[in-house]
């Protein structure tokens, strides 16, 4: 570790916490309707788009209605992707040449990026078109975003309002989202990364005659026009199989800083629309506060952890950290923040191998997302994963002194504890289930790239992220068979689609109540002992729930690391 | 149930031409207007003909020549469609070794790496990229460091005074970004071709 790492952390957490004002109150104004700067641009547009498909855009939902649009749109996305793809060879814009995607193979990829999930089973660059990644993944970056976007707005909304039979309106939600707040950002950001190096066209893949001599082929594509929404939107679906620590989707240090803090930008900012929605923007700093130190917690264990390095290459000779699977122009420090922050929050993208990481470096990633990914967050996902933690902690802390728990007001009763309870006991449920079941058949046994407790790792690591939706992996895993394309999509729809039914339905009955004024009884939500509690019980809670799993897979080798044992 | 399906459908279908035709081939469009090298992939042409891209690494196995990272990635076996061979800084097929910690392989291969090494250059530490696979498998780049070990070889078979070498290294290495930002680093392939410009071939 030197002093110059943990600057460049200080630096990044900076830049996070100085967006997190203006661009909360800009997107406050797209989700209250009110007229932005764009408006004069993009009015016409969102007009145009609720007429042609008969949206009354004044029309509040009630939570069923709110769902079952959302739900009947991502069905419809789904479809359309996994057609699109079994159909790439019939269709322009592929000048390598793909043919069809295989059948598993298209339903698990559909699934992955309709749940904001970005899994991938596959090697883009040997398998899919540039219409493909164009009018299929880079649609699907802008619109799962828009719709974990819009799911926490709900939620914000039911807590904002008092006696209310709505909760918005989703087609609203997802078409101001896009319009206003995830494609002006792209269009800047990607021409910024076009000029740092990215490449943007469509032509064939180049052949170039090596300065030895050799014939190397060079995959080329649409790269940066994904690339910015797959950061910002929290995807991480990559152009090319090696994500962003690929040359050509990352090309330097700037582009790495400034893709981390796309990361962060909306998860990080949804906090203070949170706080200006329920009129108290203190509110919001404290659940940022929350996120912030999990956040500090894991990248300072993950740096120290890779910057110690792998004894057993010391041994051998070996002078530094640990490079295997890493970037020379991101190093270690870069390499470590970067698998922090893409797992705290629910993107996948990765700069550097994961899977090669020290037994302890790994396991920072591993339990980010097993504790739910709401450290700032997928985009909107995370937001709503804090709230429900938050709900819980209220809870707890109601149950400690014996009173009713209230959360801004809101009573909290035994449907919010049941819903909230639902929607975190799903995630246990599907990681830990199918990491059972994987490691007792051979299907599950044959994925595995590397031996003893590392293999297993990288099947917990699998359903894991699956089940998250974050897509980041352990990826020495051959996951492109049919155990796994299967299994791994029904663990993205599980993850996706059970939890956030059950927060809608929160939404939806806290909209309803009337707001109880404060008194001298209730617990004040706003400051450390707050922040401090509901760190406690997502540790507890998630700690409790995976300890044994982990002890099994990166607990157990880093003794074995220490001990230079072999596998 | 089907009022709100027609919504649904109508909805992805213009998203999809904002999204995934209007936006990218726009972007495509300005790219190739504003910053046309880079959108093209940054590519590299010597006497007409493409000889790399300065972003992608490429395999130097020459000994007069500075060498890059191991490289994990593959291609498909010629003989066997089914399988894979390795093939270093392969630029379509992208990826890393994905080796835990803990891997025999792992080991095995940084051993047998380091050996060949110490054989080269027996005075100097080796630095652990020179002997790590990157994560793309076409890392462009080595550390400073990596580059001055080889300095001794390279020097022996160009017939060059190492100091000299030794200043062509310091003039190839870019450092952090405003001093702070990212990983002070040497790109090889330019490295080689202002080393060939030295020796005026």
């Amino acid at each position: 570790m030197t002093f110059n790492g943990w600057f460049q952390i200080a630096l990044f957490s900076a830049a996070v916490v100085l967006l997190v004002k203006p661009f909360g109150g800009y997107m406050t104004r797209v989700f209250s309707g009110e007229r932005t700067i764009l408006s004069p641009v993009f009015g016409p547009v969102e007009r145009l788009f609720y007429r042609l498909s008969g949206v009354d855009e004044r029309r509040d939902q009630s939570w069923i209605g709110y769902a079952v649009s959302m739900l009947l749109f991502s069905l419809v996305g789904f479809v359309l992707l996994y057609v699109l793809q079994r159909f790439q060879a019939l269709l322009p814009f592929n000048p390598a040449g793909q043919s069809a995607v295989e059948e598993g193979l298209a339903f698990n990829t559909a699934m992955s990026f309709d749940t904001n999930t970005n899994w991938q089973s596959y090697v883009p660059e040997t398998t899919m078109s540039y219409l493909v990644q164009m009018a299929g993944f880079t649609v699907h970056n802008f619109v799962s975003a828009a719709t974990g976007i819009a799911l926490a707005v709900a939620l914000i909304r039911g807590f904002a309002r008092r006696s209310a039979k709505g909760i918005g309106n989703f087609w609203v939600d997802l078409t101001r989202c896009t319009l206003y707040v995830l494609l002006p950002v792209s269009v800047v950001v990607g021409l910024f990364f076009v000029w740092q190096g990215m490449p943007q066209n469509l032509s064939a893949y180049t052949e170039a005659t090596t300065l030895e001599g050799a014939k190397q082929v060079i995959a080329q594509g649409p790269v940066a026009s994904q690339e910015v929404i797959k950061m910002l939107g929290t995807n991480g679906g990559g152009f090319f199989n090696a994500n962003s620590s690929h040359p050509f989707e990352n090309p330097s240090a700037i582009t790495n800083f400034v893709q981390m803090v796309l990361i962060f930008s909306i998860g990080a900012a949804l906090t203070n629309v949170f706080g200006r929605m329920v009129g108290d923007q203190r509110q919001g700093w404290a659940v940022f506060a929350v996120m912030g130190m999990l956040f500090l917690g894991g990248v300072a264990i993950a740096y120290w952890a890779e910057a110690a390095g792998n004894p057993i290459l010391a041994h051998l000779g070996a002078v530094g950290g640990n490079m295997e699977g890493k970037e020379v122009r991101f190093g270690i420090v870069n390499s470590a923040l970067f698998a922090t922050v893409t797992t705290d929050a629910s993107c996948g993208a990765v700069n550097s191998m994961h899977d090669s990481f020290t037994p302890l470096g790994g396991l920072v990633p591993l339990f980010n997302i097993q504790l739910g990914e709401i450290i700032f967050g997928g985009v909107g996902s995370g937001l709503y994963g804090m709230l429900l933690f938050a709900i819980i902690s209220v809870f707890v802390a109601g149950l400690m002194v014996g009173r009713t728990p209230e959360y801004l007001g809101k009573k909290i009763e035994a449907r919010e504890v049941k819903m909230a309870m639902l929607a975190i006991l799903i995630l246990p449920l599907s990681i830990l289930g199918f990491t059972a079941i994987a490691t007792v058949v051979d299907a599950g046994l044959a994925g595995p790239a590397n031996q003893g407790p590392h293999g297993f790792s990288e099947i917990l690591y699998a359903y894991t992220s699956g089940t998250g939706n974050n897509g980041s992996a352990f990826a020495g895993i051959s996951a492109n068979t049919l155990f796994y394309n299967t299994t791994l999509a029904l663990a993205m729809f599980i993850g996706r689609f059970l939890m956030v039914v059950p927060v809608i339905a929160i939404a939806g009955s806290l909209a309803a109540k009337k707001i109880v004024p404060a008194s001298a009884g209730t617990f004040p939500t706003d400051g450390p002992l707050f922040a401090g509690l509901v760190v406690g019980v997502i540790l507890i809670v998630g700690g409790l729930t995976f300890f044994p799993a982990l002890a099994l897979g990166p607990l157990v080798e880093h003794v074995a690391m220490g001990a230079g044992t072999l596998f | 149930m089907l009022k709100e399906l027609r919504p649904a459908i109508v909805m992805m279908v213009l998203f999809t031409v904002l999204t995934g035709l209007a936006y990218p081939l726009a972007m495509t469009g300005l790219a190739q207007l504003a910053f046309p090298r880079q959108a093209k992939g940054s590519l590299i042409e010597k006497d007409g003909k493409v000889i790399g891209s300065e972003l992608i690494g490429q395999n130097f196995e020459k000994p007069g020549y500075f060498h890059g990272r191991p490289s994990a990635t593959t291609d498909v076996d010629p003989k066997d469609p089914t399988k894979t061979v390795p093939a270093p800084y392969n630029a379509a097929n992208s990826g890393g070794s994905n080796a835990g910690p803990t891997s025999k392989a792992l080991a095995e291969r940084v051993q047998g790496d380091i050996e060949k090494l110490r054989a080269e250059n027996p005075n100097a530490p080796i630095p652990i990229d020179l002997v790590t696979t990157s994560a793309s498998g076409l890392d462009p780049d080595i550390s400073p460091e990596a580059a001055l070990f080889q300095v001794p070889r390279v020097a022996r078979e160009r017939g060059l005074p190492e100091q000299r070498l030794r200043e062509l290294v310091a003039n190839q290495t870019e450092g952090r970004f405003l001093g702070v930002i990212g990983e002070p680093r040497v790109n090889v392939l330019r490295l080689n071709m202002a080393l060939d410009a030295l020796v005026g071939r």
